[in-house]
C-alpha cells in the first residue's frame, strides 16, 4: 500500500468509499458534550468545525512565525510574508483563478461583498440604473446593493423563486436589460439548500454582456468550485464555513475588472507611493488589502484548503447528497413537518418548520439532547415571508457528519412533538 | 428532561395552544408593536388605559410558545392594574426570568406568573419572556409605536 494515495477519511485503500466515521476524529470540537450528552452538530451552513491541522497552523504561526507582511527584511517577516502569499496560492489553485493577485483577502463572505458592491457598483452605476438579484439572497447580497443603489438611484430587481425553492429562469431573462450593470447571485441558498444553475445564468448574463458576482459562502465546503469553468466575475466566500478560521475570506475577481477598479479602503499596504496632492495605488491584489490583513487567519485558510485537497471531494458531496436526502424522507414521514425548501438539486441543507410549534422552541428542546441546529430567519427575511413563516429551523450537514447524526435528529424531532402535545 | 419541563410548563404550553384576550383591540387608545429581529417574533399589544388604569388589554401576532405564553399570561394579570401597579410587575417578572430561579422568586406573590422561573435557567429565551412586557412598558410610558428588543 502506498501511503502518499491514500486519502484522508480511507484509512482502508482497498476500499475506496469515503469514511465521514474516520474524519471525524481530525476534528477536535466533535467531541464535546452538551448537556451530558454527546454533541450532534448540525449547524455546518452557519459555521464549520476546524481540524486538528488549521488549528495547529494557526498556533504554529504565532508560536514561531508570527510577523507583519510586505515591511520587514528581517527573518520573520519575510517568512510570514512568504507563509500569507503561500495561502493566497492555494486559494487561487483551489478556486482555480488564473492568478494569485485575483484573490482579495477579505473578512468574510459579506466584506467580499460589499467590496465589490462598493468599488464596482459604486462606480459603473448611474442613475436609472438596475442590479438583479434573486429572492432567495443572505441579507449580506441584498444589503450592500441597496446601499449602492440608493446613493446613486439605481434600483434592484429581485428574480423571484417557486414554491419549490427554485429561481424562475425566464423571469431572470425578462429582467435583465441594457440597463443592469451586475448580477449577484447565490450558488447554494443557506435558507433552503437550492443549488441554483449559475453556470448557466452567467451565460446568459454574458450574452448580454453583463458581469455576475456569486456568493459562494455555501458553496465551498461541499463541491468542488472553478471561477474558470464558471466564468463568473467575482466569487466571494468565507474561510469559516468551509473548515477554516472566522474574520478571514476571498473576494475573487476577473483581473481586468479588478484593475479597473478604485480602492475599497485607504491606508497602508495598499500604496505605491503617497504625498498629501496625489496618492498612486498599489499593484493587485494589494491595492484592495489596506492595512495589516488577518495573517494568521490566511494561514488557517490554507491549512483548510490543504485539507480538503486531501479528501475525495466527489464522495464527499455524494455523501452529503445522501445524509440530506435520508433527512428529508426522515422528516416527510414525521406527521407535521414540513420541508421548506424542495429544490430538485439541493446541497447541504434541510429546513423544516413543525405544525404549531415555533422552530425556536425546536431549538431549545434539540439542545436538550445535544442537538445544534440553527432556528430564525437565517438572514434570509425576503424567503420566510415568501413561504410565509416565521422563520424554520435548518439542519445542515458537512462532511463529518453521519447517518447516526440524522437518526438522532429525527429522535429529537419526535421528542420535540412530545414535549408538545 | 427535568430543565425542559421546567420550561415548558402546562400552563405556558396551555396558554400558547389557547392565548387568552389574543386579538385586535378596536378602541384601544395605545398601540404598540414589538419586535425580535433574532428569531422574528412580533407581536402588537393593544390597550386601553382610562384614568391610569387598564382597563383592556390583548395582543395579536407571532412568535414562539415562551413568548406567546408569556403576552398571554401578561394581559391576565395586567386587565384592571393601574399604571403604577403594572410597572411594578414588570420589576417582578423582569427579576424572576433574570436572576437564577429560586433568589429573588417569590411564588405565592407571583401567582401564574411563577411558572416562568425555568426561563432563568435558558439566557437565550429570556427575550423572547420579556418581550411583551418590555412593548407593555413602552405603551404605558409613551405613544411611541415600536419596540425592538435589539
Ligand atoms: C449564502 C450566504 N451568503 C453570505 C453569508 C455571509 O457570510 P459571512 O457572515 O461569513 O460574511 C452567509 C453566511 O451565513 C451565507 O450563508
Amino acid at each position: 500500500m502506498n501511503s502518499t494515495t491514500v486519502k484522508k477519511g480511507v484509512r482502508d485503500a482497498t476500499v475506496s468509499r469515503f469514511d465521514p466515521g474516520t474524519v471525524r476524529s481530525d476534528f477536535p470540537a466533535l467531541s464535546v458534550t452538551v448537556k451530558g450528552k454527546p454533541l450532534v452538530y448540525l449547524d455546518n451552513a452557519a459555521t464549520t468545525h476546524k481540524p486538528a491541522s488549521v488549528i495547529e497552523a494557526i498556533t504554529q504561526f504565532y508560536s514561531a512565525e508570527n510577523s507583519n507582511v510586505h515591511r520587514g527584511v528581517h527573518h520573520l517577516s519575510e517568512l510570514a510574508t512568504e507563509k500569507f502569499e503561500e495561502s493566497r496560492r492555494k486559494v487561487q489553485r483551489f478556486l482555480n483563478a488564473t492568478e494569485s493577485s485575483e484573490i482579495i483577502f477579505v473578512r468574510g463572505t459579506t466584506e467580499g461583498i460589499n467590496l465589490a458592491a462598493q468599488s464596482y457598483g459604486g462606480t459603473v452605476l448611474r442613475n436609472g440604473d438596475n442590479v438583479v438579484i434573486s429572492a432567495m439572497e443572505h441579507h449580506s447580497n441584498i444589503v450592500p446593493w441597496q446601499i449602492v443603489c440608493d446613493r446613486v438611484g439605481a434600483s434592484l430587481r429581485v428574480i423571484p423563486i417557486n414554491r419549490k425553492g427554485e429561481l424562475l429562469q425566464e423571469e431572470f431573462e425578462r429582467l435583465l436589460d441594457e440597463r443592469t450593470k451586475i448580477v449577484a447571485l447565490t450558488h447554494i441558498s443557506n435558507a433552503l439548500g437550492t443549488v441554483n444553475p449559475v453556470q448557466e445564468m452567467i451565460r446568459t448574463a454574458h450574452d448580454r454582456k453583463i458581469p455576475v458576482l456569486i456568493d459562494g459562502a455555501q458553496a465551498v465546503a461541499h463541491g468542488h468550485v472553478d471561477v474558470q469553468e464558471l466564468d463568473c466575475d467575482f466569487y466571494a466566500f468565507s474561510s469559516h464555513k468551509m473548515f477554516g478560521p472566522t474574520g478571514i475570506g476571498v473576494l475573487y475577481g476577473k483581473k481586468e475588472l479588478l484593475e479597473s477598479m478604485p480602492p475599497y479602503q485607504g491606508g497602508g499596504d495598499m500604496i505605491k507611493s503617497v504625498s498629501f496632492s496625489k496618492t498612486m495605488y498599489a499593484d493587485l491584489p494589494h491595492k484592495f488589502e489596506a492595512g495589516t490583513p488577518h495573517i494568521a487567519g490566511a494561514i488557517g485558510l490554507g491549512a483548510a484548503i490543504d485539507y480538503i485537497g486531501e479528501l475525495a471531494m466527489e464522495e464527499v458531496a455524494l455523501h452529503e447528497r445522501r445524509l440530506v436526502q435520508d433527512l428529508t424522507d426522515a422528516l416527510t414521514d414525521l406527521p407535521g413537518v414540513q420541508i421548506i425548501g424542495t429544490a430538485t438539486n439541493k446541497a447541504g441543507v434541510v429546513s423544516f418548520t413543525i405544525d404549531g410549534i415555533h422552530p425556536h422552541d425546536i431549538g431549545t428542546i434539540l439542545n436538550e439532547d445535544g442537538i445544534a441546529v440553527r432556528t430564525g430567519q437565517h438572514c434570509a427575511q425576503p424567503v420566510m415571508d415568501f413561504f410565509g413563516i416565521p422563520a424554520t429551523a435548518r439542519a445542515s450537514v458537512a462532511l463529518y457528519n453521519t447517518t447516526k447524526d440524522i437518526q438522532d435528529l429525527v429522535a429529537g424531532v419526535r421528542h420535540v412533538q412530545k414535549v408538545f402535545h | 428532561m427535568s430543565d425542559l419541563r421546567s420550561l415548558y410548563q402546562e400552563i405556558i404550553l396551555d396558554h400558547n395552544k389557547n392565548p387568552r384576550n389574543f386579538g385586535v383591540l378596536d378602541d384601544a387608545n395605545r398601540v404598540i408593536e414589538g419586535y425580535n429581529p433574532l428569531c422574528g417574533d412580533r407581536y402588537t399589544i393593544y390597550l386601553k388605559l382610562e384614568d391610569d388604569v387598564i382597563q383592556e388589554i390583548k395582543f395579536s401576532g407571532v412568535g414562539c410558545a415562551i413568548s406567546k405564553a408569556s403576552a398571554s399570561v401578561m394581559t391576565t394579570v395586567l386587565k384592571g392594574k393601574t399604571v403604577p401597579e403594572a410597572e411594578a410587575w414588570f420589576e417582578k417578572f423582569h427579576a424572576l426570568v433574570t436572576h437564577p430561579s429560586g433568589e429573588d422568586a417569590d411564588g405565592a406573590s407571583l401567582g401564574k406568573l411563577a411558572a416562568f422561573a425555568g426561563v432563568s435557567e435558558f439566557p437565550a429565551r429570556v427575550k423572547c419572556a420579556t418581550l411583551a412586557w418590555h412593548s407593555l412598558k413602552g405603551a404605558l410610558r409613551s405613544s411611541a409605536t415600536s419596540v425592538s428588543t435589539e
